[in-house]
Order: C-alpha cells, then structure tokens, then sequence
C-alpha cells in the first residue's frame, strides 16, 4: 500500500511537524488510505460510514445540533418549546469542589465505627411543633398532576421509611399523599389550586413559594393532557385546559405585606406549624435576608439546577445563578442578620450524591431537598422504556416532557395505564434506598474531615478546582490560599 | 384570654360605623376588645371548637390585621371599627361583619360562610376564594376576586382595576363601576357589572345575560342584602380563546 508509514498519512498528505517525544501512532495495514487502488477482487470490508469529524466536518459552537434543531423547531411551530427537567447547560456545581479529608492538621474519625449524626431539627423559631428529622435530606415539592399518584405515594412511603419529610405541589393535598408520608409539608403556592385550610392544618409545615430554582419569577404551563378530571377539580379549572400557573401571590406584593401574610398563616394553624418560605436562586442574599425579616422559621434556597414540570426551555437555560454560587450569598445574609442556625436554610438544585449532601452542608445548608433524582431513582429515564422513549422522540437519559403527560415511567403522567406501571411499593423501596446511600454518602465524608455530625462540615474543609468556583463557593482555589474577590491579609481584595 | 368579658347587654357599636350591616347586637355575647387582647388570643379563642360562644363582639380592632382568621365553627361576630390585612382569611364557617372598613387579602381564601363589611376594602379582597360570600358594601380597591376559584362577591359601589384577574370560577357582582382590565385571563367566573367598565382584559367578552342569569344575579343581590334591580346589569366572562397556548394568541399574552 503506498502509505507513508513514518507519518501514517497517504503520500499526497503533508505531515505536520510532531513533538520529538511523542509516540507515532502505527496504523494497521487495513485500516490504511489509498487513493487509487486498482487491485482486483479483493473482498470488499464492510466499512462504516466516516463521521463528521473524519470528514473533516467541523460543528459550530454556537449553532451547534440542538441549537439546530431549536431554531428549526421554532420556525416549524411557531411556539417556544417547554419541557421539564431543571437546567441542562454545564455550570459550576459540587463537582468542582473537593473535600479535605483530614490527616496531621484534622483528626478523622472511624469511617465504620464511629457515629455522626444526621439527625436535624427545622423551624424552631417560632413554630410549637418544630420538625425532627432523622436525615438532613428532604423531598422537594412536586404536584399530584405534575406526579401521578403512585409516583407521590412512592415518595412518601420512601421518606417515612427513612424519617424524613416530603412536600406538596401546585394542586394542593390529597389524602393519599398525607397518608403515606409521616412528615408532609405543605406548599403554599402563588396559584393557591386546591389551597384549603383543613389541609394547612393537617401539615406538619408550611412553605410559602415564592420561586423555584428552574424559573425564579415565572410561572407554570401545564399543558392540557394532564388536566385529568381528578387534577382540574383539585384545580378548579376545565378539564383538558391548558393550565396556566401564576408567578406572584395575588394577594401581597412584598416583604412587609409578606410578614402579615406569614402571621395570618401562622394564626389560622396557632402558631403550631414552621413556616418555610422558598425562592428561586437569583438575589440570594436579599431574598434570604427579607425571607428572614418577614419571619420565616426556614428558608429555601433552590438553585438555577432545579427542576420543574413544565416550563419554557429559554427560561429554565437562561435565568437564576446556579445552587453552588447561592449557598454562600443566602449563608452570608443569615450571618448578617445573626440567624445562621437559627433560621434553617434547606438548599435544592441538583442534588445527587451524598457528596453533594456534604459539599452543600459544609457551605451551610442545614439541610438539602431533591426532586429531579429523587424522580430517577423511581424509575424516571430508566433504560427498559427505551423503545417508548424513542417512539416519542427522546431516549432514556435525555426525556423531559414532563408536560405532555405521557411518560413511559409512570412518574410524570395522570394516564392510568402508564401511572400503573409504577408499583408505589417497590418506588418507595428504591427511595428509601437511594435516600439512605446518600446520607451514608454524605456521612463517609463527614468524618474523613473529623466531624461527628454533618452539621459541623464547614467551607475550610472544602477547596474548588476551577477559580470560577472558587469566587462562587468562596473557597480556595486547591492548592493555593486564594478566594477570588475575598480580602487578603493585607484587606485588599483580590 | 383575660380581657374576654360576658356580657348581657352588648354596648352600641363604637368607633367609625358606615352603613347598616346586617349583624345586630345581641342578647348575650361575649365581647373583646382588642385594645386590652391581643389578635392571637382572640384567635386562639376562636379556634377552639369546645368553646361553646355563639355571637361574638370585637371592638376597638383599630386596623389590626389577622383578625378573626381560620374560623371554622358556627359563630356570628361582629367587629366595631376598621380592621387591617386578611381579615377573616380562610374563612369557613359563620357569618362575620365589619362596621368599618377593611384593609388588604379581605377574606383571603374564604372557603364557605360570610363576610360582610360595611364599608370600603383595599385591594386583592377575597383572593383565592373557594366558597362563601363576599359583601362589600363600599367600594373594592384593585384586584378585587384575584385568582377567585368559587367564592361569591357582591361590592356595593366601585371595584379596581385588575379585578377578577384569572377568576377560574365563582360570581362577582359590581353595582358601581369597574377598573381598567376586568376579567383578564378569567376562566369560567362569571361577572356581573352594573356601572361602567373602564376596559375589558385580554379573553374577557361581554356576554347576553339570560333569564337564568338574572335569576342567579336576583338571588345574590338579595343574598347581600341589596335591591338593585338584575336588569340593570351587564354580564361578562370568558372568551374561552386562550385556553389553550398557541402563539397565534401571543397579542393576548
């Protein structure tokens, strides 16, 4: 074959020029390139086709295939696409940062003997009867509708097994999902569907929504497949509606109307039930900050990784701050105020591995809440849909319409048939399960840096890869003592 | 709850009374007066479901807000003077009457039974509500019947603008005139105007008004104790064009 082995490239070709000490590549003989070959009868190999980049084929980065496919969607239907799911855009998160585990400056503690606790108390300030967790891990508010029932039931099996709470959603409570989880926290959302005083009182708290990490500001849009009889008697809307949520509560418009609006809730339950109040990360500091001075016993800090059920994809990719740069905001306004501790701070937005449970708490969360995964140990993208998935236009790991109800999995549909796919039991199995290896997870870490209980991981035991997370988190940059924008010892900021 | 006094012989109503409420003193109550209470114990008094008072008397409320919120037993109580936010939130049981005006959230989420006041609301009252009835017999300030999902409004004089803003169900009715935008976004709420509409929100139409609406109009004019004649209303209320997204309706939006 008329190859130039030295190079591996056919003779026409000019070889760049390589660094010395770097190895040639030898290519197979079969593998090699001709341009005219002209001998005879040789068996032809079946060859796959070359992909784009052995085509010398080049993608662009800002019109890259799903960027595409958005501007051919858009301009075939002439409506902005919603999905579910929270951000899919890579931002800083918990990945770029790393814990130090202790060796001479900290002293470890025994990774399978020795105990650290989990255990946390929520909304102690003001509220009679306080939450007792056993986990610092929670279940973030999702519907029954945005759910279906096995789907919530799963949940609160799950939660209960393992002492720890879940919370409502957008179509108010229903008397399965009370009934399958022993703490329940009830959402109190702008929409106010299904908003009923007896459910208030039968909660063990209350969450004021204000936003949510995948679209702080905006509402929702169920689209009318979802909008069963069941879910729009919740609702109080037609059946088979388009469902529009509302993005403010109706009948306040801040903080000091918020205050009041907290006492009248705190009034009608006899000041017996903590009251959260949850928002979208994107001023974390004056959220939290005006969240506390309107009384809050918890505050709620979801980040731009959050998920949601349905909602404009140019709003889920495009605003908030990502979870990683909203904790130490939200934790510097509790200080200022002397309320870290006092006011407990939950934090959500992509929560997946116990290190993310540790990484978060060590920032100064009290406490964390998932949704997203907390979906995916039910089954949501499991591998075995795979051929529904496709039918409907995705792939297992990539579906997010949430919205059409259809999903294969049973999670996010009010379809009998596809919801009793989903077995409540063995989903509350696999929660369970999944909600005890991350806080073993999260322990394992806790006491590699020393600390008998998870609350007392702190930002010194955490550096960040990149110097972007490092501003964010404000950490240091491993190796170094640098925190981009933080005083030196000098006091100028660096 | 120290300050709650027996009484035999209810006093006159103090304080700034305007109209005639339907709520007049009675034989026997027991009256508080909120400048010796505190609202959480009048409220805790409120809520206890082994508290055998029926009628119950508020006086000097003094704009106070959270007044008489979550009652969910059958009690009639009567406040004498102007009370502040969410008066009477979450109601679900029994009749209540403010001789006075009412500040903001009037009746937040009522859920069934009646709230009447005698004078003005501020805005967003009857928020949310589910069930019940809503008298105001002054005017409504903005967002009057925000988000109303089955509640019942009568205001005698003028309501805001922005009022019955994505009313998903339920009736309004407005003797006097109503704001800019009514009914933007409404569902099936239905809405009765007797005086001028400044402007109609996106999906909301004027519709006939039949024999079976002036008898439903008949029935809440009475039931709020009112005699304008139905006839003289005009009836509004969904388009029903937006309920379902399409861009083809992004004017609307």
């Amino acid at each position: 074959m008329p190859t130039d082995l030295g190079t591996g490239l056919p003779p026409h070709c000019t070889a760049l020029p390589r660094a010395a000490s770097r190895p040639i590549p030898q290519i197979p003989e079969e593998n090699s390139m001709t341009i005219t070959d002209y001998s005879p009868a040789a068996p032809a190999t079946p060859q796959a086709p070359p992909t784009p980049a052995q085509s010398g084929l080049r993608e662009s980065a800002t019109f890259d295939r799903a960027t595409i496919a958005d501007i051919q969607r858009a301009a075939s239907t002439g409506i902005y696409d919603i999905r579910g799911w929270g951000a899919k855009r890579r931002l800083p998160h918990f990945d770029d940062l790393l814990f130090l585990g202790a060796s001479m400056s900290r002293y470890p503690l025994e990774g399978y003997r020795e105990r650290c606790n989990t255990a946390v108390v929520l909304g102690d300030r003001h509220a009679s009867k306080p939450l007792h967790l056993d986990i610092p891990i929670t279940i973030a508010g999702m519907s029954f509708g945005a759910l279906s029932g096995q789907a919530k039931e799963a949940l609160g099996t799950g939660a209960s097994a393992v002492g720890t709470s879940t919370t409502t959603g957008d179509g108010g409570m229903t008397s399965e999902e009370r009934g399958h989880s022993k703490t329940l926290v009830y959402q109190y959302l702008p929409s106010r569907y299904g908003m009923n005083p007896d459910d208030l009182r039968r909660a063990d708290a209350i969450e004021v929504v204000l936003g949510q990490g995948a679209k702080p500001g905006g509402g929702g849009m169920l689209l009318g497949q979802k909008i069963t009889e069941r879910v729009a008697a919740m609702r109080t809307l037609p059946v088979g509606i388009d469902q529009r949520s509302a993005c403010r509560h109706p009948d306040w418009t801040g903080p000091d109307d918020l205050e009041i609006k907290i006492g009248e809730l705190r009034e009608i339950t006899d000041w017996e039930k903590p009251v959260y109040v949850k928002v979208g990360a994107s001023r974390p500091y004056y959220d939290t900050a005006l969240a506390v001075k309107s009384g809050a016993d918890v505050v709620v800090v979801d980040g731009m990784q959050g998920g949601t059920a349905a909602t404009q994809q140019v709003f889920i990719e495009n605003v908030g701050i990502p979870t990683l740069a909203a904790i130490p905001e939200a934790v510097r306004a509790l200080r200022d105020l002397g309320m870290h501790r006092k006011v407990q701070l939950i934090v959500s937005g992509g929560i997946r591995t116990g290190a993310d449970v540790a990484k978060a708490m060590a920032l100064g969360a009290d406490a964390v809440a998932i949704g997203t995964a907390a979906l995916i140990a039910l089954g949501d993208n499991d591998p075995r849909y795979q051929a529904e998935y496709e039918a409907l236009g995705s792939t297992a790991g990539f579906y997010d319409d949430f919205q059409d109800g259809r999903d294969p999995a049973g999670i996010s549909t009010q379809d009998p048939a596809l919801s009793s796919r989903l077995d409540p039991v063995e989903g509350g199995r696999r929660i369970a399960n999944y909600l005890r290896v991350l806080t073993m997870e999260a322990q394992t870490i806790a006491r590699a840096c020393g600390k008998s209980d998870l609350r007392h991981l702190e930002p010194d035991d955490l550096v960040a890869l990149t110097v972007e997370a490092a501003a964010m988190a404000k950490v240091p940059l491993a190796g170094t003592t640098w925190i981009p924008g933080a005083p030196s010892s000098t006091g100028v900021v660096v | 709850m120290t300050a709650v006094v027996q009484s035999t012989a209810v006093a006159d109503p103090t304080g700034t009374v305007r109209g005639t409420g339907p709520v007049t003193a009675t034989s026997t109550a027991t009256v508080v007066d909120l400048a010796a209470t505190s609202v959480r114990e009048l409220n805790a008094a409120l809520h206890d479901q082994a508290d055998p008072t029926r009628n119950w008397i508020i006086t000097h409320p003094a704009g106070r807000h959270n007044i008489a919120v979550g009652i969910d037993r059958d009690v009639t109580l009567r406040v004498d003077g102007h009370v502040g936010y969410f008066f009477a939130g979450m109601h679900q049981k029994g009749e209540v009457t403010v001789h006075g005006n009412a500040g903001q959230g009037l009746a937040e989420n009522i859920m069934s039974g009646r709230v009447h006041v005698t004078g003005d609301a501020s805005q967003s009252a009857a928020a949310t509500g589910h069930g019940g009835l809503v008298v105001v017999e002054g005017n409504a300030s903005a967002r009057c019947g925000i988000s109303m999902k089955g509640v019942d409004i009568v205001v005698g004089g003028n309501v805001g603008h922005m009022s019955a803003f994505m009313a998903q169900a339920g009736r309004m009715v407005v003797c006097g005139d109503a704001g800019e935008n009514l009914g933007d976004s409404v569902y099936e709420a239905r809405l009765y105007v007797r005086g001028q509409v400044a402007s109609l929100g996106s999906d909301c139409v004027e519709k006939p008004m039949r024999q079976e609406h002036l008898a439903e109009l008949a029935e809440l004019l009475v039931s709020a104790g009112r005699d304008e004649d139905p006839a003289d209303f005009r009836r509004y209320g969904s388009a029903r064009t937006l309920y379902h997204f399409h861009s083809d309706n992004a004017d609307a939006y």
